[in-house]
C-alpha cells in the first residue's frame, strides 16, 4: 500500500494508511509531537477524552482542502494523504491546550512535593510545558482517601486525571477486571465499588500506565526521590513476562523495578508482578547498563521549555 | 386552521389501539411501502422531503439514511431515540403516549428503507409508563401482521423491541445511547466512526427522534415533495413545539414551518400569552442548550425580520443575535425571571448530566456551576464574569461530544445579552429578584 | 426493613422467565444488552435499591463481571445504591419545574417529612429526592413516585398526595415489567 504524505508544523512526513496524527507526528518528534495523557499505543481504546492533544487540521486532504471546523484529538484522528496539521504552530491550539492543562489541575491537590511520581509525572511535565503559572480556581478540590487495591498498589484517586488508562490495561491484560470508573461526571472516579483487590500477575502495570500519581508502587513509597535513583536496563528470565525491566537503584539497592518506558513514556513489553514487586536484589537480574532517560523526567530537569506561544522561526529541524 | 401531520387524531381517546389507529388509515404507509415500493425508494421519498431531524441537529434525515454501510455483511439496526430529555422539550412523550401506532408505524416504513430486520426503542427509564404503551402497541401490530416475519406478505420481516434507559440526559447523544443498548455505561464515543457505518454492536445503524420517524408515514402517503411544500426554505413540513414556562397555556402543538414566533406566543392557539398579563423578558427556543434571546431579539431578528420558526430564521444572526431551533423545547421567560438564576440551574442541570468522560465537560461544566451559584447567592466579584465566559469558551468546540457545547452556550449567551443582570448581582451582592 | 430488601433475590421462576424473554431481544452473545432492563426488575423486586449482592447476582444472570454492573448502576441516576423508603418521591428540580415553584415544592416536602433532600424518613416511610428533568415542563412543577407522574404540583396537592403515600403499603418500586 502507498504511503500518505502528512505535513505537521511544517515538517512533511510519510505514514501507513490508517496511522493517527499523533502517531505521524511521533515519526517526526520532537517538538511538534502532542501531549498525550490518555491515549496509550499498547491499549486498544484508549484517548480521546483528556483533550490535551487537540490539534488544527488545516487541509483535510490532497482532494479535500477545507480545513476541519473544529479542532481534533490528534490520537484518535487518522491522517489523509496531502493533510496538513498545525500542533504548535497554531496559536489557537496552544490556547486550548493551556486551558486543558489548566482544568486538568482544578481538581488536582498539586502535592507534588509528597508524590512518588514527581520527577516522572506527565501532568507536571505537561503543566511546565504547556500550562499557566497561577490558577483560577477558587473553589475547593475534589478529595478522596487513599486505598490500597492488592498488597502492592496504592489508589489516590485524588490525584487521578480519569484517563481510563489503568482500566483498559486491566480489561486487556487480564480477564478478571474488578475496578472500573464509577459515578460520572466530576463524581467520576476509579474504584472496586466493594473493597476487593486488584490481584494478578499483570496489575501491577496499571502503576505504569498511570500518567500522574493516583497509582503507586507500595514497596517504594516515600523510599526516595526518582531523581536520586539510577536507573538501569536489566532482564531476567521469568516465565510470565519477557523479564526487560528498569532497575531504579541507590547503590547496590533496587528500590523499585518498573517497565521499560519509550521516549513517548509508553511501556512495550508489560512486566509481572514477580519481577516488580518481589525481585529487589540485583543478583536477581542482569545487568545491562545505565538506561538513558528520555526527555519526560525530572532528572533532566530545568530543561523544560515553556510552549505557550508558536516558536518565531519555523520550519524547526527534526528531532529539535 | 394549522396542518396537523402529527396530531391530526391526537384528541381521539382509544387511538393507542390498533383498530382506532387503523380505522382511521394508519398503516397505509407501510403497506404502500412493502407491497409497491422498494427500499430505496422510499428513501428517496424522504429525501425529497427534505425532513430534517427533529432531536435538535436538524441533520437531513434522508442523507443521513444514505450514509448508511451496506452490503459489508452485517446487520443494520434502527433505533428510535426516544430518550427526550432535553429540558423544556416534552413532545415525543406526548407522540407517544397518544399516538403509539404512529412511531410503529414510521419506524417499519423507515426500517424498511434501510434494510433493517430488527428495531430498537430507546425510551428514557422515567418514562416506563410510555414504554408500556409502546410495548401494547408494538403487540397489537405483531398480532395483526404489521411485525413479525414477512410483513403482509411481502417478504420483509421487522421486530422492533422497546429498551429503556435509566436516568441519563447523555443518553440522547446518538453514540451514549447505543453504549447504553449495549449495557454500558452513557459514554460517547470517539468519532468517526460514526454510527452509519460502527453503530451498534459495531453494525451500521441510524439513529432517528421520535418526531422524525413519526413524520414518516405521511411523507410516504403523500409523497415527498408534497411534504417538501410545507412550510419555507429549507425547513419543511410542521415542527412540535413544547411550550412551557411563564405562558398562559403550556402544552406540545404542531406548528407549519415558518410560523412567526411573536404569534406562537401570543396567539390564543398557541401559548396565549404571557401569564397574568406580565411582560415577556426572554426565550430559550430550542430546549436548554440553545442561546438565550431576549424578548426583541426572540420576536424579532437584528435585521427588523420578523423571526419565524424555522431552522434559518431562528439561528438567523449567528449566536450573536439568534439561536436555534433545537428541539422545539420553547421556554418562555417573564420580567419575573433572575436570568442568572436560571443560568445556574441550567449549568446545574449539564454539570450533573455530564458523562464525565473528556475532562473540558467533566470539570468544566462544576466550574461554572460554583461560578454561577457565586454570583446568584451574592459571593460573585466582577471578574468572575469575565471567567465564567472563559470556561465556556474553552469547554466549547474542545470535547468528545455536543453535551459540551450544550452547556457553554446557555453560558454564553446569557452573559452577551443579560451581562448588566450578572453585573448587578456582583454590585448588589444579593440577587435583585 | 433489612429482612424485606432480598425477598424476590433470586428471582422466581416467572421474573427468571421474564429475563431471559428480554434476554431474547438481543443477539446471541449480547445478553449484556439486557443489563438495565435487569437493574429495573432487581432494584423494584430488591426493595427498591440495588445492593452488592444484588449486583453480583445479575451479573451472574448475564455471565458478566460484577465491575460491569457497578459501573452501569453508579451512572444512572435510577438506581438507588443505598436503601429507600417504601415510597420515594422524586422531584423534578430543572429550569422549567424551577420556573413554576419546584424550589418551593422540595423545600416543603422537607418541611413536611423532616428530612432533606437524598435523605430517608426514620420511620422508612418516605425517601425525598431531586431529579432532572422529567420531559413534563408544560405541567410544571412535576413529581414522580414509581412509574406515575403528578403534574401542576401546588403545596397544597402535594399535601393530599403525602396523606395518600402515608397509606400505601406496596412499595414506589414495582417491577416495570409487571
Amino acid at each position: 500500500m502507498s504511503l500518505l504524505k502528512v505535513t505537521i508544523d511544517n515538517l512533511d512526513v510519510e505514514v501507513e494508511p490508517g496511522t493517527t496524527i499523533l502517531n505521524a507526528a511521533r515519526k517526526i518528534g520532537g517538538r511538534v509531537v502532542p501531549p498525550a495523557m490518555c491515549y496509550y499505543s499498547g491499549l486498544k481504546g484508549t484517548g480521546g477524552k483528556c483533550r490535551t492533544c487537540l490539534v488544527k487540521v488545516s487541509k483535510s486532504s490532497a482532494t479535500d482542502p477545507r480545513p476541519m471546523p473544529k479542532l481534533v484529538p490528534s490520537c484518535s484522528t487518522i491522517v489523509q494523504d496531502g493533510m496538513i496539521v498545525q500542533n504548535i504552530t497554531s496559536p489557537e491550539v496552544l490556547e486550548a491546550r493551556k486551558h486543558i492543562v489548566e482544568i486538568l489541575l482544578i481538581n488536582h491537590p498539586l502535592d507534588c512535593p509528597i508524590c512518588d511520581q514527581a520527577g516522572e509525572c506527565d501532568l507536571q511535565n505537561l503543566s511546565y510545558k504547556h500550562g499557566l503559572a497561577d490558577t483560577r480556581y477558587e473553589f475547593e478540590r475534589r478529595t478522596f482517601e487513599k486505598i490500597d487495591i492488592g498488597r502492592f498498589i496504592q489508589l489516590h484517586m485524588t490525584r487521578c486525571i480519569l484517563c481510563y488508562r489503568c482500566v483498559y490495561l486491566a480489561d486487556q491484560l487480564t480477564d478478571k477486571r474488578v475496578h472500573g470508573v464509577l459515578f460520572r461526571g466530576d463524581n467520576s472516579e476509579i474504584s472496586t465499588f466493594i473493597e476487593n483487590v486488584v490481584e494478578n500477575d499483570f496489575s501491577g502495570n496499571v502503576i505504569d500506565v498511570c500518567p500522574v500519581g493516583a497509582l503507586t508502587d507500595k514497596t517504594f513509597r516515600f523510599k526516595s526521590r526518582v531523581w536520586f535513583t539510577k536507573p538501569y536496563d536489566a532482564h531476567r528470565n521469568c516465565e510470565k513476562c519477557e523479564g526487560k525491566a528498569v532497575l531504579w537503584m541507590s547503590g547496590t539497592d533496587v528500590l523499585r523495578v518498573t517497565g521499560r518506558k519509550n521516549e513517548f513514556g509508553e511501556v512495550e513489553d508489560f512486566i509481572c508482578n514477580e519481577c516488580r514487586f518481589e525481585k529487589k536484589n540485583t543478583d536477581d537480574w542482569i545487568l545491562e547498563g545505565p538506561r538513558n532517560i528520555s526527555h519526560s523526567s525530572v532528572i533532566s530537569q530545568n530543561l523544560y521549555e515553556l510552549i505557550n506561544e508558536p516558536p518565531k522561526e519555523p520550519p524547526f529541524n527534526k528531532k529539535d | 386552521m394549522s396542518l396537523r401531520i402529527l396530531t391530526e387524531n391526537i384528541d381521539i381517546p382509544e387511538l393507542t389501539s390498533f383498530e382506532v389507529y387503523r380505522k382511521l388509515g394508519g398503516y397505509r404507509s407501510v403497506e404502500k411501502s412493502l407491497k409497491t415500493m422498494s427500499p430505496s425508494g422510499v428513501m428517496e421519498e424522504v429525501k425529497k422531503s427534505t425532513l430534517r431531524g427533529r432531536g435538535g441537529a436538524g441533520f437531513p434525515t434522508g442523507m443521513k439514511w444514505s450514509f448508511l454501510a451496506r452490503g459489508i455483511g452485517k446487520p443494520h439496526y434502527l433505533i428510535c431515540n426516544a430518550d427526550e430529555s432535553e429540558p423544556g422539550t416534552f413532545k415525543d412523550r406526548y407522540l407517544m403516549e397518544r399516538n403509539p401506532h404512529l412511531l410503529i408505524d414510521g419506524m417499519i416504513t423507515s426500517a424498511f428503507a434501510l434494510e433493517a430486520n430488527t428495531a430498537y426503542i430507546y425510551v428514557r427509564g422515567e418514562l416506563f409508563r410510555v414504554l408500556r404503551i409502546l410495548e401494547k402497541a408494538i403487540g397489537e401490530a405483531y398480532a395483526n401482521g404489521f411485525l413479525g416475519k414477512n410483513i403482509l406478505g411481502s417478504g420483509y420481516s421487522l421486530d422492533i423491541f422497546c429498551h429503556p434507559g435509566a436516568g441519563a440526559y447523555i443518553c440522547g447523544e446518538e453514540t451514549a445511547l447505543i453504549e447504553s443498548v449495549e449495557g454500558k455505561r452513557g459514554n460517547p464515543r470517539i468519532k468517526p466512526p460514526f454510527p452509519a457505518i460502527a453503530g451498534l454492536w459495531d453494525c451500521p445503524t441510524v439513529v432517528n427522534n421520535v418526531e422524525t420517524l413519526a413524520s414518516v408515514p405521511w411523507i410516504i402517503n403523500n409523497g415527498g415533495e408534497e411534504y417538501a411544500k410545507i412550510g419555507v426554505w429549507k425547513s419543511t413540513g410542521t415542527k412540535l413545539m413544547s411550550a412551557c414556562g411563564h405562558i398562559s397555556k403550556p402544552g406540545v402543538y404542531e406548528v407549519k414551518m415558518g410560523l412567526p414566533v411573536e404569534e406562537f406566543i401570543y396567539s390564543e392557539e398557541y401559548c396565549g400569552g404571557i401569564r397574568k398579563g406580565n411582560k415577556l423578558k426572554a426565550v430559550i427556543a430550542g430546549g436548554s442548550s440553545v442561546p438565550i434571546l431576549p424578548a426583541d431579539l426572540i420576536l424579532k431578528t437584528a435585521a427588523g425580520e420578523p423571526r419565524l420558526i424555522t431552522y434559518e430564521s431562528l439561528s438567523e444572526g449567528g449566536f450573536e443575535t439568534g439561536t436555534m431551533l433545537g428541539s422545539g423545547g420553547f421556554i418562555v421567560m417573564d420580567n419575573t425571571t433572575c436570568i442568572v438564576k436560571n443560568l445556574w440551574n441550567f449549568t446545574r442541570f449539564y454539570r450533573h448530566e455530564s458523562c464525565g468522560q473528556c475532562s473540558p465537560c467533566r470539570e468544566g461544566t462544576g466550574w461554572m456551576e460554583k461560578v454561577l451559584y457565586g454570583i446568584e447567592n451574592g459571593e460573585g466579584k466582577m471578574p468572575d464574569i469575565d471567567l465564567l465566559e472563559d470556561v465556556a469558551k474553552n469547554i466549547e468546540g474542545h470535547t468528545i461530544c455536543p453535551l459540551g457545547d450544550a452547556a457553554a452556550w446557555p453560558v454564553r449567551s446569557a452573559i452577551r445579552h443579560f451581562r448588566s443582570e450578572f453585573e448587578e448581582h456582583v454590585k448588589l451582592k444579593k440577587c435583585p429578584f | 426493613m433489612e429482612t424485606d430488601q432480598h425477598k424476590q433475590i433470586p428471582f422466581n421462576d416467572e421474573t427468571l422467565a421474564m429475563v431471559n424473554r428480554i434476554i431474547g431481544r438481543y443477539p446471541e452473545g449480547r445478553q449484556k444488552s439486557a443489563l438495565i432492563p435487569l437493574l429495573h426488575i432487581a432494584q423494584a423486586e430488591a426493595g427498591g435499591w440495588l445492593s452488592p449482592e444484588t449486583m453480583d447476582y445479575v451479573a451472574s444472570l448475564l455471565k458478566i463481571k460484577p465491575i460491569e454492573v457497578y459501573e452501569v448502576a453508579t451512572f444512572y441516576t435510577m438506581f438507588n445504591l443505598k436503601p429507600v423508603g417504601n415510597c420515594t418521591i422524586e422531584v423534578c428540580r430543572t429550569g422549567p419545574c424551577w420556573l413554576n415553584g419546584a424550589e418551593e415544592i422540595v423545600s416543603h416536602l422537607e418541611k413536611k417529612l423532616h428530612i432533606r433532600v437524598g435523605e430517608t424518613t426514620s420511620d422508612g416511610k418516605f425517601t425525598l429526592k431531586t431529579v432532572e428533568c422529567l420531559a413534563a415542563c408544560g405541567n410544571a412543577p412535576v413529581i414522580q413516585v414509581g412509574t406515575a407522574y403528578h403534574e401542576n404540583m401546588t403545596t397544597e396537592s402535594v399535601d393530599l398526595l403525602l396523606d395518600e403515600w402515608r397509606e400505601e403499603t406496596s412499595p414506589s418500586y414495582q417491577n416495570p415489567y409487571k
